[in-house]
């Protein structure tokens, strides 16, 4: 489903050349959970941008559903971001002076649904996510946890191909993590792929499969993945 | 969409409440200041009567010092013609459809009730006046032929001075006391305020009052010796061997106004020529000393000769288009703040898969709903300043108003400005990165 070869992220300034990815080769499979671990500065949010097609790679091949999307424009990588990736933030992100129907609703607007289909998509994920009640609730009238609940719900509204999610649980306590953890887990159970980057192992060690970046270069440190799971291959640069 | 931006819209500034009202308060002074210069000039230089401005026309006769300049256009020639060649002009069979000779007056009127007597302008015609000029009728109708032949004393009245004296009602047949003597009211006409007064254009503010409240025959107006309210001008002294009142109207002063009503070229061609026909016969009797020069003027040239819209009221205009544009430039520094502030969640949604042009279009539509706002609030202080201008220059009264072609420019211009003046803050924030705000929400 995503391919990345030999993909490398420089950012050029007039003083400094910074490499935040080094000829970084990944393939993920549908259905996988992913956690992306490595110290802080070492690519992991570069590797997430470029995946989430936020901002395309310097050099190498991104393949996503077997399109290369690496060198698309603005406008085709925001249509692919909108129906085939959902994004999951450590800070939540959601918009304040929305209430949350109208938070989880903000990837359909662009989606060009109609109203009644929104609603329907809008209710049904608040409602997964537990917090269908409270759809006309302002974010600030919500705990940490139930607001990245409604985060996971905008996220998963479009029915995405994938997840990405950068640092989930960061600004919970350990409670409303391992919730938040339990909802991704039925949500990859339920098929959707998910991509998590973490500080966390014990979260890391709850996905299928872990990834390390150092330096910008990717390791598979997967001490055991479920059987089921098709092999990754991480190649070192 | 648009539904969906306009909510985010005013959801966006009800986050930012200071910083949206100041930029709504730039524009709304900017326009404020605008439009209350431009609706001067707009209604000075309005066409008042624009059914048949191109049928009537303004007579000027050249009877002035043969030592003086030259002349070359309408513009150096008196605007006023006198009682003499006036009462010459309506008695003469002419190829006009309608004449109407005219001067302003006043006289004091003395109300039947306990209520103090007070001055009233009065315009002195004929009873061609009335169709001529297409004024409205509430009560009653023009007098006739007969009355200004028989200098009767009948008058009609405004609507305004009917409500004063008889509470609205239909006054038909009283009677109004002007000075010693009593005029019976034989109409009483609606609102009618022709905007400029081009009927008395005479080189001063006059053509900017309001019309008058009392019509009556000119012939009984200089019986009654009541003299001219406006503009006297004279080159010649008065004979001094007639009367002093029959000298005065005998003279070579210029204080009455004539107009006539010409509905075909050939007919305007004609009139012209029956005019220097008249001159030249009073040539023979030695008046009219300077070369030939009579002038016709349809009532928009007529307010281009007597510079109804003057020099310093178009530079006012200019400048407060300039402190306009200075207002613009603030709101675009206002409008930079506030989009650059909104980076978190531009980066969001373009997260979510809003594309470069989406953001664009969104912020737009805010930019556009604070010119509305700013053109509203334009309106708001351009109704005080035309208030100022009203409590500064009496007799503005009618003048200064807002009609709704001068509200709907008001917003159309702060939409516009605000549009233009948001294009570049809108632009850029379409432009930001989102991965790079995404981390630092």
């Amino acid at each position: 489903m995503l391919k990345m070869s030999q993909v490398s992220k420089v950012y050029r300034t007039e003083l400094v050349e910074t490499h935040a990815l080094r000829e970084l080769d990944l393939h993920v499979e549908e259905g996988e959970f992913i956690a992306v671990t490595g110290p802080s500065g070492s690519g992991k949010t570069t590797f997430l941008n470029i995946a989430g097609l936020l901002e395309p790679p310097s050099s190498g091949v991104y393949l996503l559903d077997g399109e290369d999307v690496g060198a698309l424009n603005d406008n085709r990588r925001s249509r692919i971001r909108n129906q085939k990736v959902g994004f999951i933030f450590q800070s939540f992100n959601l918009i304040p002076d929305l209430n949350l129907a109208d938070n989880v609703d903000v990837p359909l607007r662009y989606r060009g649904w109609s109203g009644t289909e929104r609603r329907r998509a809008t209710g049904d994920m608040l409602d997964m996510v537990g917090l269908g009640s409270r759809q006309n609730y302002l974010p600030s009238q919500l705990s940490g946890g139930q607001q990245q609940r409604v985060a996971i719900a905008r996220a998963l509204a479009g029915k995405p191909r994938f997840l990405l999610a950068d640092e989930p649980t960061g600004n919970l306590d350990s409670e409303m993590a391992a919730s938040v953890m339990k909802l991704l887990k039925t949500i990859n159970d339920e098929g959707t792929t998910i991509v998590m980057v973490t500080h966390d192992p014990d979260l890391a060690r709850q996905a299928s499969r872990n990834i390390h970046i150092l330096d910008g270069r990717a390791s598979d440190i997967t001490v055991s993945g479920p059987p089921n799971v098709t092999p990754l291959e991480v190649a070192r640069a | 969409m648009l539904n969906y931006y306009l909510r985010l819209a005013l959801a966006s500034m009800r986050r930012t409440p200071v910083l949206s009202a100041l930029m709504v308060l730039a524009l709304g002074l900017g326009i404020g200041a605008f439009m209350t210069t431009f609706t001067v000039y707009y209604l000075m230089s309005g066409d008042p009567i624009p059914h048949k401005s191109d049928v009537l026309f303004a007579v000027q006769l050249d009877n002035w010092d043969p030592n003086d300049d030259p002349t070359e256009s309408a513009k150096d020639v008196q605007p006023q013609i006198t009682y003499r060649d006036g009462t010459w002009l309506m008695n003469a069979e002419t190829p006009a459809s309608r004449q109407a000779h005219m001067y302003g007056t006043g006289a004091v009127l003395v109300p039947e009730g306990d209520e103090p007597p007070f001055e009233e302008r009065i315009r002195a015609t004929w009873h061609t006046f009335f169709e001529m000029f297409d004024v409205p009728f509430l009560y009653g109708q023009p007098w006739s032929r007969v009355e200004d032949n028989d200098r009767a004393s009948i008058a009609i009245i405004g609507r305004e001075l009917n409500d004063r004296l008889f509470d609205g009602e239909n006054s038909l047949g009283r009677s109004i006391r002007l000075d010693d003597s009593f005029f019976q009211v034989v109409g009483v006409i609606d609102d009618w305020q022709p905007v400029p007064r081009f009927y008395h254009a005479d080189g001063t503010s006059r053509a900017l009052a309001d019309t008058e409240q009392i019509f009556i025959p000119m012939n009984r107006a200089i019986d009654q010796e009541w003299t001219p309210w406006g503009n006297t001008n004279c080159w010649k002294a008065n004979d001094e061997d007639l009367p002093p009142l029959e000298g005065f109207l005998q003279g070579e002063c210029v204080w009455t106004q004539f107009w006539a009503e010409l509905e075909t070229p050939r007919q305007v061609a004609d009139y012209k020529e029956f005019l220097d026909n008249y001159v030249r016969e009073q040539k023979k009797i030695g008046r009219f000393e300077r070369p030939l020069n009579t002038f016709i003027s349809d009532v928009m040239e007529w307010m281009e000769v007597n510079e109804i819209v003057r020099n310093d009221n178009r530079v006012l205009v200019r400048l407060s288009f300039l402190f306009l544009l200075v207002c613009v430039l603030n709101t675009v520094g206002l409008l930079m703040a506030k989009f650059m502030g909104k980076g978190g969640e531009v980066a969001l949604r373009r997260a979510m898969g809003a594309s470069r042009r989406a953001v664009f279009q969104q912020n737009l539509v805010e930019v556009g709903l604070i010119g509305v706002l700013g053109g509203l609030a334009g309106i708001g202080m351009a109704w005080l300043g035309l208030r100022a201008v009203e409590s500064l220059y009496r007799g503005y009264q009618h003048l200064v108003h807002l009609d709704p072609v001068m509200l709907a420019t008001a917003i159309f211009t702060a939409t516009v400005f605000a549009v233009l003046a948001g294009m570049y803050p809108v632009w850029r924030v379409s432009r930001l990165a989102p991965a790079s705000l995404l981390k630092t929400q």
